[in-house]
């Protein structure tokens, strides 16, 4: 019991650091440069994509011995789009304005590479509980790159955190101040160079000496 | 005599920087100054862009001696337009006094820049334990001249820092940049702060500030001008003081005849390539010509000459696109890349309408594309010799 208990806690610490989906595996980079300008759509894909992952490796799992080798990837699709499907309706009855702003991002959870990566990686071969941890702590493991994205980014380019202004108004030229906003940060190139910068600062680290690339 | 002394006081501290010494931790400082000093007995190996036996500072320098009139002129430039918007006549037509207001005005641009992007430097070197590269004396000369005046000098600090470390440092440092660190910094001004750096009020100092004009004064560039009203700016032509250079502008870019002597210095001395000066202007010129063939609107009916006296394509001609770091490597390749930078300049500034310059994103287009063309141009002539002098040379 105690073995995988810890075992199930390396499940899910593993793609918060180490195994990242974003910074090591560099996966799912399309949805991180397109959602991030503002905090709260980071952190509303944040929720979607933990939700999706983490049930379809559920599900996937469950499945995983009635699925013939054959058909899996066409069984997972169906498992996945139904779990997008589900998020998008919820996402449109409660955050409307948000699930605007998302547009055509959470229908892409579909094509995210995390979930289908995480699908056949782990969950076809991992009973229930360990497969929903693993798919949770990817999920979570993306989000944290989201945030850290969308937080320097609105801060940086809008001077807003949350959609609050957060950097005083009398601080800009226009008002006699001295700052402006860095209109780079909203766009997508800038949160490429950000991801760069974040893979660097993070391989650099003593623990994460072997991830780097000979 | 004074180079003796100033050798033996070098001399003498040098123990103290070397390894082991009380020092050593400031040691690629102290080589930096050593090797400015005095000419090295070492020879720089490393790089993509080393063609010559001579240590790389003394080849730098020569570009910084290019760079000389165009400094001048633009520091004379900057009084003169900032006289003439307040209706200043008695100080506009002080040649000196023009010259000393834009002095002052210029020197914290130029501090700001050498400041940040030689401390960002020096702490890289000391970091990875080389000698603090080159480089960045021509880039630190660049980048002041590529702004506006008017420019916040936090944001030159924040350009300069962007450009070192992410245009230069994650690469492996000079000579291993992709893009020409002077255009990129000049790039992140441009994406981040644009109204900073676009126009009519930012080219004259103290525009932005609610400066007190006479009626009828209008601080756009010329090219702005053509962007929104073409037929007008076109009346009033006056390609004399395009080329002299006293229209609002980026401090460095306006003055023909002292980038020219610029390019005069640089190709006498062997520095710069004359192959990738001609084929830009060729290539601005020749698409020129192809739109006023076209001719379905005043801005393609612009006289073709036209586009090489304004905005910055000599300056971007003349220092940008021989950089010979981000040039391509092989003759040919030279003349495809700088044709295509003339052609894509010129493009830019007649079918794009929201963005009146098109020469900082042609050359940064290009310097991407250069090791691509050097790719195929290598592959090209192997393929030549392997199919025809060989067998040639064998029957």
């Amino acid at each position: 019991m105690g073995t995988t208990k810890s075992k199930n806690w390396q499940y899910f610490l593993g793609p918060l650091s180490k195994d990242n989906p974003v910074i090591v595996q560099v996966l799912g980079i399309c949805s991180a440069l397109a959602v991030t300008a503002q905090l709260k759509p980071a952190f509303v894909m944040t929720l979607s994509v933990v939700v999706v992952t983490a049930f379809a490796n559920l599900i996937m799992s469950l499945l995983r011995k009635g699925v013939p080798g054959r058909i899996r990837i066409i069984v997972q699709l169906v498992v996945i789009a139904f779990l997008v499907i589900l998020v998008d309706q919820v996402l449109k009855a409660f955050v409307y304005d948000v699930s605007k702003q998302l547009s055509v991002y959470v229908g892409l959870i579909i094509t995210n590479c995390i979930l289908m990566g995480r699908v056949e990686a782990f969950a076809l071969s991992n009973k229930p509980w360990p497969a929903l941890v693993d798919g949770a702590a990817n999920g979570v493991g993306y989000g944290i790159i989201l945030l850290m994205l969308g937080f320097v980014r609105e801060l940086l380019g809008s001077g807003s955190l949350w959609g609050v202004r957060v950097i005083p108004d009398e601080w800009y030229i226009q008002n006699g101040g001295f700052y402006a906003n860095n209109g780079l940060m909203m766009l997508p190139p800038m949160a490429l160079v950000l991801v760069g910068i974040i893979i660097w600062v993070h391989r650099s680290s003593k623990s994460n000496k072997d991830l780097i690339e000979k | 005599m004074i180079s003796q002394i100033l050798k033996k006081v070098v001399d003498g501290v040098k123990p103290t920087f070397d390894k082991g010494g009380k020092l050593s931790f400031l040691h690629s400082l102290f080589d930096a100054v050593e090797t400015l000093l005095f000419v090295p007995d070492t020879v720089t190996k490393k790089g993509a862009h080393i063609r010559d036996a001579v240590d790389l500072k003394r080849s730098l320098i020569v570009v910084v001696l290019a760079l000389v009139p165009a400094l001048l002129f633009g520091m004379y430039n900057t009084g003169l337009q900032h006289f003439r918007a307040v209706g200043d006549v008695a100080a506009e037509a002080s040649i000196w006094g023009c010259w000393w207001y834009g002095f002052v005005r210029m020197l914290p641009l130029i501090l700001v820049s050498y400041v940040v992007g030689l401390g960002i430097e020096v702490a890289f070197a000391q970091r990875r334990g080389h000698e603090v590269t080159e480089g960045y004396f021509v880039t630190g000369m660049l980048i002041p001249l590529i702004m506006p005046i008017d420019v916040p000098l936090w944001m030159v600090a924040l350009a300069v820092a962007f450009s070192v470390i992410i245009g230069k440092e994650v690469f492996g440092g000079s000579g291993m940049n992709i893009f020409n660190p002077a255009l990129l910094a000049r790039a992140f001004v441009f994406f981040a702060y644009t109204p900073f750096i676009s126009g009519d009020k930012v080219w004259i100092r103290g525009a932005g500030k609610g400066g007190e004009y006479i009626d009828g004064f209008s601080g756009a560039t010329p090219l702005t001008q053509l962007g929104e009203n073409a037929e007008q700016m076109l009346a009033n032509a006056n390609v004399w003081d395009w080329i002299v250079g006293t229209i609002p502008g980026s401090i460095g870019e306006t003055s023909v005849i002292a980038i020219a002597i610029g390019a005069v210095i640089m190709l006498a001395t062997g520095v710069a390539s004359w192959r990738i000066m001609l084929s830009v202007v060729a290539g601005g010129w020749l698409t020129g010509l192809l739109f006023n063939a076209i001719g379905a609107s005043p801005v393609m009916d612009m006289p073709a000459y036209y586009h090489l006296l304004l905005g910055g394509f000599a300056f971007g001609a003349v220092f940008m696109a021989t950089d010979p770091v981000t040039a391509a490597q092989t003759n040919v390749g030279k003349v495809v890349v700088g044709f295509l930078i003339g052609v894509i300049a010129v493009l830019i500034r007649v079918v794009n309408p929201g963005y009146p310059e098109g020469m900082m994103l042609a050359i940064l287009f290009m310097n991407a594309m250069a090791p691509l063309v050097d790719h195929v141009v290598v592959g090209f002539n192997v393929r030549r010799r392997l199919s025809g002098k060989l067998t040639k040379g064998r029957a």
